[in-house]
């Protein structure tokens, strides 16, 4: 923002307040009210009107609060903003950013805590990131503002707490990069957002039983580094593949698809997925735990693709 | 002390006396349901309506049994006053299967069938469409019943509230938009969300039947309320009805309110406490009201052990209810 006149936000209570989970803290302060909107509970208009803006030049950036409210401008992402450059032949661009957030884990109940971002991988047109670590964040932001496409970028309510050291200098990183968090021998899991880490504590339990893990964090899921996904399986011959997201028809059914269509050859275990059951987030703790996937889940997977029960 | 007039009013003392218990609980209930968060017995995301007590009360006060309601995120009063037990809202609370989602809603997901509570809503807005939808099936059927939502102001700037004012004026069907202005939308004042700030104006726009009422007088809120509802119930159409109110809380339990003017609040529970307010109206003793203190205070402790003695579901119950 500082560097471009052109960048501004918007979203609800994002001035004042700081973003619900407190993201634009102070940036009311130094960019003041205009560049830094608080808008009215108007999910399909604020994104819409960032589509506007973006078409004449603009490089907004939308805060919606929850990913579930993604559902309310879902018109305007996928029949506007996906589309305007296609319908035109090439004449128009949207450079539009949306950030959201979302996830399970603390029991808010079925309308704040699901995960979306398949919903919008599937929309030719659309960009879409999903950071795990403060790094990630700071360098997929910087290319989504800078893209002259309408990107996605979904964080994870559950990570904000997740500390790390950053570079001084901030170092874009651009899409279709996977990142290897781990290197391994015997199995690569490749998993998004919160399931990253969960995996990370998997691995960590694994190798105590002799089972080295790598662990690839596609970070961007729309472009797919399909490239770097399958040179990890061909190297360890077993995949599992995991997110937060409902498993049936998640991102997971994409990315198993594309390894045993190309390393089908490479392949010793089925690929197995890890992702959360088929029901709506419950709200008792104990209900929504067993639906939503956690490291004890990948490391049995892990332990299915060895042909080991964990003992 | 001032006597009320039944004649003048059209609200027995008894009945406002009623209704002062009722506000009470709702408040004592909310107060506990704070203290439980904080202690970190309650999971979830909690919004109290502590400050909005006069609303829930005197509108579901005018409703006939058979008339159903859609709530908000803020849902605790709304359901107690629609006349869910406390013990079954605080177990469901506590996210047991007593609770009156049967543990799967939590605080944003009250549902109470039996009672004519089509549910609470996370979604701001998300019950309206509804509510016009079952009003429409009671046309349908000739049945003489009402559909009621609760919406705050912030609700009045998403696409739903539109269409479904519109929806409802265009079919002439028996709703009620109960709008709960308590002039924020999180940490969003009013002026800073919405151009105009007589939201009446919202129904002209539809040419819907509109009335405005002082939402801390739980009698002129149940008045006001009966006339909407009455001409709803005769087919006379749909009607908006906004009631001034206040948040004397924060947006959710544990808000820090940066974003409001210090001393607002405590100015305004100074000022506009309903529950004092209709304390007043009614001359009520000290040793009353501490008696009916007690026993409210004796009630919501009783629905607290009820909670913790509930029973959890199983983890596995997580997959039912899925589908039909
Ligand atoms: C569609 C949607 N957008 C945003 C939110 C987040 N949110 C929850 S309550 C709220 C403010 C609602 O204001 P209002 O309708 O006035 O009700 P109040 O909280 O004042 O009772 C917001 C922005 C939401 N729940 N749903
Ligand atoms: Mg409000």
């Amino acid at each position: 923002m500082r560097e471009d006149s052109d960048v501004f936000l918007m979203g609800e209570d994002i001035a004042e307040m700081g973003g619900s989970m407190g993201v634009t803290q102070g940036l009311l302060d130094e960019f003041g009210p205009e560049r830094v909107r608080n808008t009215p509970i108007s999910e399909a208009g604020i994104v819409g009107a960032g589509i506007g803006a973006a078409m004449q030049g603009m490089r907004p950036v939308v805060e919606i609060m929850y990913e579930d409210f993604l559902t309310l401008s879902a018109e305007q992402i996928v029949n506007q903003a996906a589309k305007h450059r296609y319908m035109s032949g090439g004449q128009l661009k949207v450079p539009l950013t949306i950030r959201t957030q979302g996830g399970a884990g603390w029991s808010p109940g079925a309308q704040h805590a699901q995960q979306l971002e398949a919903w919008f991988v599937h929309i030719p047109g659309l960009k879409v990131v999903f950071p795990s670590t403060p790094t990630d964040v700071r360098g997929l932001l910087w290319t989504a503002i800078h893209d002259d496409n309408p990107v996605l970028v979904f964080e994870h309510r559950l990570l904000y707490p997740v500390k790390e050291e950053v570079p001084d200098e901030l170092e874009p990183i651009p899409f279709g990069q996977a990142r290897t968090v781990r290197e391994g021998e015997d199995v690569t899991v490749i998993a998004t957002g919160p399931m990253v880490h969960r995996s990370v504590e998997a691995a960590v339990e694994a190798e105590k039983n002799g089972v080295s893990v790598e662990i690839v964090d596609p970070r961007s899921l729309q472009p797919l580094d399909e490239e770097a996904l399958v040179a990890s399986v061909k190297k360890t011959n077993r995949c599992v593949v995991t997110h937060e997201a409902v498993t049936r028809m998640g991102f997971g059914a994409e990315v198993a698809s594309v390894i045993q269509y190309q390393a089908f050859d490479w392949l010793d275990a089925p690929i197995e997925r890890v992702g959360a059951k088929f029901a709506p987030l419950a709200f008792a703790p104990v209900m929504e735990q067993f639906i939503v996937p956690n490291s004890e889940d990948v490391l049995a997977a892990i332990y299915r693709t060895v042909g080991r029960d964990g003992n | 002390m001032a006597k009320v007039e039944a004649e003048q009013t059209g609200v027995s003392e008894q009945r406002l006396r009623d209704f002062l218990r009722e506000m009470l609980l709702i408040r004592r209930f909310e107060e506990k349901v704070e203290e439980r968060f904080r202690a970190g017995e309650l999971p979830g995301f909690l919004h109290v309506a502590i400050g909005q007590e006069a609303v829930a009360v005197g509108v579901c006060a005018a409703l006939e049994e058979d008339d159903v309601i859609a709530s908000t995120h803020r849902a605790h009063g709304h359901t107690l006053a629609r006349g869910t037990s406390p013990n079954a809202l605080m177990a469901e609370l506590y996210g047991k299967l007593e609770g009156c989602s049967r543990g799967y809603g939590g605080s944003m997901h009250l549902y109470d069938v039996e009672r004519g509570n089509l549910g609470a809503n996370a979604v701001v807005g998300g019950g309206l469409p509804a509510i016009t939808g079952a009003a429409l099936a009671f046309k349908f059927r000739k049945e003489p019943r009402v559909a009621l939502a609760f919406f705050g102001d912030g609700a009045t700037n998403i696409g739903t509230f539109h269409e479904s004012l519109n929806l409802a004026q265009l079919w002439q069907v028996p709703a009620v938009f109960c709008l709960e202005n308590n002039w924020w939308a999180e940490s969003t004042p009013n002026k800073q969300h919405s151009p105009i700030t007589d939201f009446t104006q919202r129904a002209v726009a539809f040419g819907m039947h509109s009335l405005k009422v002082d939402g801390q007088d739980v009698e002129a809120v149940h008045r006001t309320a009966s006339e909407a509802i009455d001409h709803a119930r005769r087919g006379d159409g749909p009607v908006l009805l906004v009631a001034d109110t206040y948040r004397l809380v924060g947006h959710y339990i544990g808000d820090p309110q940066v974003y409001r003017p210090k001393g607002e609040q405590q100015e305004l529970r100074k000022t506009e406490d309903p529950i004092t307010k209709l304390r007043e109206k009614l001359g009520v003793s000290d040793e009353d009201w501490e008696q009916l203190d007690a026993e409210i205070t004796q009630e919501v402790e009783e629905s607290v052990e009820f909670a913790k003695n509930g029973t959890d579901p199983q983890p596995e119950d997580a997959l039912k209810n899925v589908y039909a």
